[in-house]
C-alpha cells in the first residue's frame, strides 16, 4: 500500500538538502519552518497531488496555496524536485532578479507558484476561492492550503474557517504546521492557541492530527480528507523546527536563520544520518 | 455648451448594482461576494438574479478579499461590494497583497462614500478610501458623477478591464444627469462645461454640485469649466495639462479627505509637469459627523452654495 513511501522519504531528503544549500547560498531566509515541512511536501507533490510540469496551468490539477510564505524555500526546493525548474535555480533565492523571490511571488512567473503570499492569514481564504470555483465548474481539483501554527494567531484565519466548513467543502485539505515555535518563543507563551484540535472541530472541520514527519501518517491523513465528504479537512501536523538537522530541531532562533557556508557542511552531513 | 438636467434623483449605489447585473448577464464567470449588508451596496439585484453566483461569507471582510483573490485565479470574475470604509481600510492588505500583487482582476465596490452618507454618522462615511487604494501599485480607481455613469462605469470595469478595480459610490440619492450612451472611458475626464474664467475638476458627487455652482456663478458673469475626473487612477494626464496650460487656478471637488485624495493626485502630477496653483476643496483632515445628508454637505462647505464661496475667495 505504501509503496511511494521509499520514494518520498528519499525526495525529503533531497528537499532538505536544497533548502540548506539555497538558504546557505541566500545568506538569509527561514530555515525552521522550511525544513520542518519537508516531509510533508514531500508527500503531496510525490504522492498526493495531481499536476503537470508541462502545463502548471492546467486546469484540473490540484492546487497548493502555501500561506506562510516565509517557507517558501520548502515550496521551491519541492517544485524544482518536482521538475517544474533545474535544480539550479534554487541557488538564485532571494537574489536580484531571481524568480525565487524572498517570499512566493506570482509576478516572477516561477512555474508551479499559485498565489503570492507574505502576509500571514491570507492562503486559506484564497484556497476557499478556489475550491468553491471547483464547486461551481464541478472540477475535481483538490486544493491544500499549508498554515502555520503562529500563523493561527491572525483572525482572518477564523473568518475562512468559518466559511470553508459552511460551504462544506470537502474539497479543501488545510494543513497545520505544528512546530510550537514563532518568533518570540513558544506559540503558548506568545498567545495559547491550545486546545487547536478542539478549536477546528468546533468550526466545523474534520481534524486528523499526526506526526508531521511520518509518512505513512500523512499518506494516510491525505487519504482521510479525500474520503471526508460534506466538510473540509483540517491535518493537525506535529512537527519539529528544524526537523532533520540535530542540532538546530527545537530551536526558535532557526526561524529566521541561515547556516553559514561551515555549518552547512555539518548541517548535510547530519542529513546523512 | 453642455446643459445637465437632472432625470430624477438616484443613488449611484443603484447605478453600480445595475452595472454588475448587466455584467453578469453577458458573462457566467462574474460572481459576488457579500459581507452581510447585500442591499445597501447595491448588490442584491444581482444575488436575487444569480444566487448560485453569490457567495455570502458574512461579516468577514477580509475573508471577502482573499476568497475574491482564490476565485479570480480560477478564472472567475469576482465582485465584491461592502462599505467603502471597511473594503479600503479593513480588508487593505488583503487588498495589497493576494489581490494587487497577484494582480488580479477583482472588482471592488465601495458604497457610502463621502459625508452624504448622513445620519450613520463619521464611522461610516468613507473619506480617506480613495488615499488608501490609489497608493496600490495596477489599482484602478472610478468615482462615478452619478447612478447612470455608475452603471456604464461598473459594467466596463467587470468585463472590459483588466486587474484590479475599485469603484467608488454613495448611499443618498442624487441627481441623475448624464446620458446613456455617453462616451465613458476608463481614465478619461470629461469636460462637463466650457468655461473661461474658472476651472473646477471634480469627482463623484461632487460634478453635480459643481455644475450647480457653475451655473449660479454664471448668473455673476464668471465663467466656470467643470470636468468630471470620474478616473482618479489612471489619472488623465494629457487633460490635466490642458487644462493647466489654460488656467492660472484649478480647484478640484471630492468627497473625501484633501489629503491623498482627488485633488492630491492632480496636485501632484501638475507640480511636476505643469506647476499652477491647485486649491482643493473636500474635507480638510476632519472626520463627518450625524446629520441629513444636504446638512453636511452644506456644514462642510461641499454643496453648490459651498464650492461658490470656495472659488471666489
Amino acid at each position: 500500500m505504501y509503496s511511494n513511501i521509499n520514494l518520498t522519504k528519499q525526495k525529503a531528503h533531497n528537499i532538505r538538502e536544497t533548502i540548506l544549500r539555497s538558504l546557505t547560498e541566500a545568506g538569509s531566509g527561514h530555515l525552521g519552518g522550511s525544513i520542518d515541512l519537508a516531509d510533508i511536501f514531500s508527500v503531496l507533490y510525490f504522492n498526493e497531488m495531481r499536476y503537470d510540469i508541462n502545463n502548471p496551468s492546467w486546469e484540473d490539477r490540484d492546487r497548493l496555496i502555501l500561506s506562510i510564505g516565509h517557507t517558501a524555500p520548502v515550496l521551491y526546493a519541492s517544485l524544482a524536485e518536482a521538475g517544474f525548474f533545474p535544480k539550479d535555480e534554487c541557488m538564485t533565492l532571494r537574489k536580484i532578479g531571481s524568480r525565487l523571490q524572498g517570499h512566493p511571488s506570482k509576478d516572477s512567473e516561477l512555474p508551479g507558484v499559485e498565489t503570492s503570499a507574505g502576509s500571514l492569514g491570507q492562503g486559506l481564504g484564497i484556497a476557499i476561492g478556489m475550491a468553491l470555483s471547483a464547486k461551481m465548474d464541478e472540477k475535481n481539483y483538490r486544493t491544500y492550503c499549508v498554515m502555520g501554527d503562529g500563523e493561527l494567531q491572525e483572525g482572518s484565519v477564523w473568518e475562512a474557517a468559518m466559511a470553508a466548513s459552511n460551504y462544506r467543502l470537502d474539497n479543501l485539505c488545510a494543513i497545520i504546521d505544528r512546530n510550537r515555535l514563532q518568533i518570540d518563543g513558544s506559540t503558548e507563551n506568545v498567545m495559547a492557541l491550545e486546545p487547536l484540535d478542539e478549536k477546528w472541530t468546533s468550526f466545523g472541520w474534520n481534524v486528523v492530527e499526526i506526526d508531521g514527519h511520518d509518512h505513512n501518517d500523512i499518506v494516510d491523513a491525505f487519504d482521510v480528507a479525500r474520503a471526508t465528504k460534506g466538510q473540509p479537512t483540517l491535518i493537525l501536523a506535529n512537527t519539529i523546527m528544524g526537523k532533520g538537522v540535530k542540532s538546530i530541531e527545537n530551536d526558535n532562533k532557526w526561524h529566521g536563520k541561515v547556516p553559514t557556508k561551515e555549518q552547512l557542511i555539518d548541517f548535510l552531513n547530519e542529513l546523512e544520518k | 455648451m453642455n446643459t445637465y438636467i437632472n432625470k430624477g434623483n438616484k443613488a449611484t449605489k443603484t447605478g453600480f448594482g445595475e452595472g454588475v447585473l448587466e455584467a453578469a448577464k453577458k458573462n457566467k464567470n462574474v460572481v459576488g461576494i457579500g459581507a452581510d449588508i447585500t442591499a445597501s451596496v447595491g448588490m442584491n439585484f444581482f444575488a436575487d438574479a444569480y444566487p448560485e453566483r453569490f457567495f455570502s461569507l458574512g461579516i468577514a471582510e477580509q475573508n471577502c478579499v482573499a476568497v475574491a483573490a482564490g476565485m479570480a485565479l480560477s478564472n472567475k470574475i469576482p465582485v465584491f461590494s461592502t462599505y467603502g470604509v471597511f473594503a479600503a481600510h479593513r480588508a487593505c492588505d488583503q487588498i495589497r497583497i493576494s489581490v494587487c500583487y497577484n494582480n488580479l482582476h477583482v472588482v471592488i465596490g465601495g458604497a457610502h462614500a463621502g459625508v452624504s452618507v448622513g445620519p450613520d454618522g463619521a464611522t461610516h462615511q468613507a473619506l480617506e478610501d480613495i488615499a488608501t487604494m490609489r497608493v496600490l501599485p495596477r489599482m484602478t480607481v472610478i468615482s462615478p458623477c452619478d447612478a447612470t455613469q455608475a452603471k456604464i462605469a461598473t459594467e466596463k470595469a467587470i468585463l472590459e478591464h483588466d486587474g484590479p478595480v475599485y469603484v467608488r459610490f454613495g448611499r443618498e440619492p442624487v441627481a441623475d444627469f448624464t446620458d446613456e450612451n455617453q462616451n465613458f472611458v476608463i481614465g478619461k475626464g470629461q469636460i462637463m462645461r466650457e468655461g473661461s474664467d474658472i476651472c473646477v475638476i471634480a469627482t463623484g458627487h461632487e460634478v453635480w454640485e459643481s455644475l450647480e455652482a457653475a451655473r449660479h456663478l454664471e448668473k455673476e458673469g464668471k465663467s466656470v469649466m467643470v470636468v468630471n475626473m470620474h478616473t482618479i487612477k489612471p489619472l488623465d494626464e494629457e487633460l490635466l495639462l490642458d487644462l493647466a496650460k489654460r488656467f492660472s487656478t484649478i480647484y478640484t471637488v471630492e468627497e473625501h479627505q484633501i489629503i491623498g485624495g482627488l485633488g492630491s493626485a492632480v496636485a501632484e502630477f501638475l507640480s511636476e509637469h505643469h506647476p499652477v496653483r491647485v486649491i482643493r476643496i473636500g474635507m480638510n483632515d476632519i472626520f463627518g459627523e450625524s446629520g441629513k445628508a444636504e446638512e453636511l454637505m452644506h456644514r462642510f462647505k461641499l454643496d453648490a452654495e459651498g464650492i461658490c464661496s470656495s472659488v471666489c475667495r
